[in-house]
């Protein structure tokens, strides 16, 4: 049954955008599939897995396609695209119906192709960096319904299916952070992220019970209609509320300050699972879901309203920008630099969410996904061939550039993009972030955002500086020495005859799995060529499993942000996206205004164009028009980025190179300066919130009332219980010598005796049997019922 | 009693083949509950029960209530009997006949089943004797599956996590009772 | 059919079923008895229902279904502990409620 009437709009949608509801469809049919066959072939599950996300990406690349050539059929005549809306009735109860379908616009259509594609290639990444895990099966499984969450939560046309998509993930990400659960570690990180998220999970439920009870309606596109038609502004207080609600969960989800203590911890599962859950998908959900109801949050956190200078998303997301960025350049562990810059960057997402830049926020989203699952899935490279399963960038790495030349080079090219250097993809939506910041009025974030991005640099130049170059240490010196010159199957019996040395480094599961992939290898020879064959070009790096995707992504980490170039007045990509606001732009203003000064007055005026006259009439609120880009307005972001980089090279030449510069002096210095140590400390102990949430939050809550309740039972009960008793036995010392020997006991002594006879005389209906006690039970009721009757008759 | 029986085996505006089944079925009943409780053999108890409760899914589905017809088989006939079954087994009762399976003082449950069977006889035969309940056939019954899960998920959704949580409760608790250790 | 039909089927059930808790001696047995007791206050219930054309007393004919399992499996597990504490399930052998 059809819930919603297909939304075709003026122009008839194509196959794909009418069908794109089969892109989650497909890898949850394959979840099953792995899950009931996986073991029995040939490559356990993977293929299956990898078949329905290649799929899912052609539809989701056939669905973009049409995409585009619905807005340009639309964009003369009709105005914005309109998306392309499929529901049908999931259940209903009480009369309330709940659909499950698909809704295609800008944003879901961005997301499902970046999900896909993303999902594709991690997946064709695991097939070799998992390969012979125990619970290899498993691991595709549980990777493939995650994808389906996500794509099933990226087309939600209503809240319900949002929750659905959004639940999924969580139990998935649960299950793949503690894929080798049994380290200790790996299985409290997943709890620990699975609490944690939920804690923020509880603000999606109440959030989406207040938007049902606002407006009647969980339809994503209703609600951002109404909201922004106005139709909210009675009950803006509670539209407030509701925002908040649901930006806790979207704190909880994007690990946003506060609860951001999880996602670094969820490092503990395997590399591909960090590079598709913490870098590129789930923790956009946060974000996402700000971006897919943002009417919400900006009509009910008063985003853009003329003389507010924060609000609760730009502040949240400021705050995440800084403190992440700072405890990444503490971090050894070179996946945890690059979880802190993950959580970095979703606060730059958040801010600019918060600051009304929808499309930079978006388009950060894209960018960064390209550039941070590179990063990661290197990392993952490095840990895979040069470094012995150790993630450790001051024991196991340094100077592995010269044997891994794909590794290196999509790493500094997914760098140069994290950092924001020009013509590089982040350069263009970072940049975007920042410029309309300063255009918008909100000076505060705009300084947050440059400084962001001086920090970035900084702590991503260390940390290349740490892997790729200098001597190499531990794990990468057996690399870089004894596996010298030879093809990479050599290193690959060189690296099990090593592997022992390192074992404390090693996860034992997957040490395990080195082993048996050894033995494999040795029984089937042609088997393990096939699969572990180095990229013709680049012989002593990562297998072409592991490489190819690394490549693609590294290429990508460049021209991502080609589609939206502010620089050059090339607006493609927020064009195809800009009618997923739900809220229109103040285009016009800006059209008629000129210069550097129309941005800022086309945030101003598109803010009091309460009055409507414009092309969509009916909505009373709009976001302001992207700012345009002069060059003198980036400079001073990229002349700290520039500067960054010259300090932190500088620095880290001199503190892990030894070299004598002009930073040699500040070597040591968290040794001898007590403020500098004293800063450090507060970085290594993560500013103390993991211990504020585990020894002091759940102390306060379990210990006290614990304690409080043995104080009172100790002192309160026990002082009432044995006063009252001293008391009592005070007084009955009292009436026994004068009441009752005299008065009472000659009248108890005669009640007594009847008593006792009575009950003698009744004792044996006490029998303690239980048929007799079932007879007089009945029969009183019987004789009650009858009693009952004669009264009443 | 007896005048309702009369009355209505010679009702005109009475569906007949409704009716003989009802009294067919009830017969049976009637039969199998007396036995249950005076048999000397636990099995055949258990067995007779499960006579009875058959025909109490037939008399659901006689009152237009298919959707409880099928609970009552699945529950009562699938799980429950099968429960008692093991009870059976696992408490070692004689699998023969047994005389000892009732009470020295069962005597007493005579007068007080009768007092109860007259009391609630009269009540019904004086409040409800004469009505006739709708015909199937000729008006169309409100109550469908459908009705019965909107009640469910509707006005009764709280009653009905609290019975979650009771099964919940009990499954446990059974658990914790028939546990060795 | 008359509507007194059911009630009266009920009410006879209902009877039987107060006899075998009472003459019983057997704890599964006695289990059983009420059993009946429960099923025919089911069987009360549906014929309210039809009687009033309302859905409440399915409804509740479910509820009383579900709870009536719960009973049984706490029950029975009551029996086996009894069973196993005193290799006995004969009721009048229980008399620690005796006054």
């Amino acid at each position: 049954m059809l819930l919603g009437a297909e939304t075709d709009g003026v122009v008839t949608a194509g196959w794909f955008l009418q069908n794109a509801w089969l892109i989650p469809v497909i890898p949850a049919i394959a979840f099953f599939g792995i899950l009931f066959f996986g073991k029995k072939l040939p490559r356990g599950g993977s293929e299956l897995g990898l078949i329905s996300m290649v799929a899912a990406f052609t539809i989701a690349a056939g669905t973009a396609w049409q995409w585009v050539d619905r807005v340009h059929a639309y964009s003369p005549e009709y105005g914005e695209a309109e998306p392309v809306i499929r529901q049908w009735t999931w259940w209903q109860s009480g009369g309330t119906e709940f659909g499950i379908g698909q809704q295609i616009d800008g944003l879901s259509v961005t997301m499902l192709l970046l999900v896909a594609f993303i999902s594709t290639l991690v997946l064709v990444y695991s097939t070799e960096y998992v390969r012979g895990d125990r619970r290899y099966t498993h691991f595709f499984a549980s990777i493939t319904l995650f994808s389906a969450g996500m794509l099933t939560m990226v087309i939600a046309p209503n809240m319900v299916q949002l929750i659905l998509g959004w639940e999924i993930m969580g139990l998935c990400s649960f299950l793949l952070i503690g894929h080798w659960w049994e380290e200790q570690a790996n299985s409290r990180a997943a709890l620990k992220a699975f609490f944690t998220v939920r804690v923020g999970d509880m603000g999606l439920l109440v959030g989406t019970a207040m938007l049902l009870g606002i407006f009647g309606t969980l339809d994503i596109l209703e609600i951002n209609q109404l909201t922004a038609e106005g139709a909210a502004d009675d009950s803006k207080n509670l539209l407030m509320w509701t925002a908040v609600a649901l930006f806790i969960a979207c704190i909880g989800k994007s690990g946003q300050f506060p609860l951001h203590t999880w996602l670094p911890d969820a490092m503990a599962g395997p590399t591909p699972v960090s590079s598709l859950l913490h870098s590129s998908t789930m923790v956009v959900a946060g974000v996402f879901l700000v971006a897919r109801i943002y009417p919400v949050f900006y009509v009910g956190l008063d985003i853009n309203v003329a003389g507010q200078q924060f609000n609760l998303i730009a502040v949240i997301g400021g705050i995440t920008v800084l403190i992440a960025a700072l405890l990444a350049f503490v971090q050894d562990d070179i996946k945890k630099v690059l979880a802190y810059s993950t959580v970095s960057q979703l606060g730059y997402m958040m801010m600019s969410l918060g600051i009304g830049a929808w499309t930079a926020a978006v388009f950060h989203i894209w960018t960064h996904a390209f550039f941070k699952c590179c990063l990661f899935l290197a990392a993952g490279s490095i840990s895979h061939t040069a470094s012995h399963h150790s993630f450790d960038m001051k024991k196991d790495m340094g100077g592995i550039w010269r044997k891994m030349p794909v590794t290196t080079g999509a790493w500094i090219a997914s760098t140069a993009a994290l950092c924001g250097v020009p013509y590089f993809s982040g350069f263009f939506s970072k940049d975007e972030i920042i410029d309309s910041a300063r255009a918008y009025d909100y000076t505060v974030f705009y300084y947050v955002g440059i400084i962001g991005a001086f920090m970035t640099t900084a702590y991503m130049t260390r940390a290349t500086y740490l892997t790729f170059f200098g001597t190499p240490r531990g794990a990468a010196a057996h690399f870089m020495g004894v596996a010298h010159d030879t093809s990479h199957e050599v290193h690959g019996h060189a690296a099990d005859a090593v592997g022992a040395e390192h074992a404390d480094d090693h996860l034992p599961e997957h040490a395990d799995a080195h082993d048996a992939h050894g033995h494999d290898a040795h029984g089937h020879d042609d088997h393990h060529v096939s699969h572990s064959r180095p990229l013709p070009f680049a012989k002593t790096d990562s297998p072409w499993q592991i490489a190819g995707p690394i490549l693609v992504l590294g290429i990508l980490a460049v021209s991502a942000g080609y589609i939206n170039m502010p620089v050059h007045k090339f607006y493609w990509f927020e064009h195809q996206t800009e009618s997923a606001i739900g809220l229109p732009i103040a285009h016009e203003e800006e059209k008629s205004a000129d210069g550097g000064e129309g941005a800022e007055a086309a945030a101003v005026e598109g803010e009091e164009a309460h009055g409507g006259d414009e092309a969509h009439s009916e909505a009373i609120y709009s976001v302001p028009a992207p700012p345009k880009f002069k060059w003198v307005n980036a400079a001073p972001g990229l002349i700290l980025v520039a500067l960054g980089f010259a300090i932190s090279l500088g620095m880290s030449m001199a503190v892990f190179g030894r070299r004598k510069n002009l930073f040699a002096p500040f070597v040591g210095l968290t040794r001898r300066n007590r403020i500098a140590r004293g800063g450090h400390t507060v970085l290594v102990k993560k500013y103390g919130l993991d211990s504020l949430y585990e020894n002091i939050i759940v102390r306060a809550v379990a210990y006290p009332f614990a304690k409080a309740a043995y104080w009172f039972n100790q002192n309160v009960i026990d002082a009432v219980v044995n006063g009252a008793g001293r008391s009592g036995k005070l007084t009955g010392e009292w009436i026994y010598r004068n009441v009752d020997q005299r008065v009472v006991d000659g009248a108890v002594n005669a009640s007594g005796l009847v008593a006792s006879e009575s009950g003698h005389a009744l004792q044996p209906v006490q029998s303690g049997k239980v048929n007799q006690y079932g007879a007089l039970l009945f029969g009183a009721a019987a004789v009650g019922a009858i009693v009952l009757i004669l009264i009443n008759a | 009693m007896s005048a309702a029986l009369l009355s209505s085996t010679l009702g005109a505006d009475v569906n007949v083949a409704q009716n003989v089944a009802f009294y067919i079925i009830a017969a049976v009943m009637v039969w199998g509950a007396i036995r249950v409780v005076t048999t000397n053999n636990v099995v055949h108890g258990a067995l007779w029960l499960v006579v009875v409760l058959g025909g109490i899914a037939a008399q659901y589905i006689l009152a237009a209530a298919e959707f409880v017809a099928v609970s009552q088989v699945l529950v009562y006939i699938g799980a429950v009997m099968v429960l008692f079954l093991f009870g059976i087994m696992l408490t070692r009762a004689t699998i023969g006949s047994d005389t000892d399976l009732n009470n020295k003082g069962w005597g007493i449950g005579i007068p007080v089943a009768a007092a109860m069977l007259g009391v609630l006889g009269y009540v019904v035969l004086d409040y409800v004797g004469d009505d006739v309940l709708v015909d199937q056939d000729e008006a169309r019954i409100a109550i469908t599956t459908q009705s019965i899960s909107d009640g469910y998920l509707g006005d009764y959704l709280v009653p009905f996590i609290a019975l979650s949580f009771v099964l919940l409760a009990a499954a446990i608790g059974a658990i914790v009772l028939a546990r060795k250790d | 059919m008359y509507a007194a039909n059911f009630l009266l089927l009920s009410a006879v059930l209902f009877s039987i079923g107060v006899f075998g808790v009472i003459a019983r001696r057997n704890a599964v047995m006695v289990l059983m008895s009420i059993e009946l007791i429960l099923n025919s206050v089911n069987l009360n219930l549906i014929a309210f229902a039809l009687m009033n054309d309302n859905v409440d007393g399915h409804i509740f004919a479910l509820f009383v279904i579900a709870v009536a399992a719960a009973e049984v499996g706490v029950g029975l597990a009551m029996v086996l502990m009894i069973y196993r504490n005193r290799r006995s399930i004969a009721l009048d052998e229980l008399s620690e409620m005796k006054g």
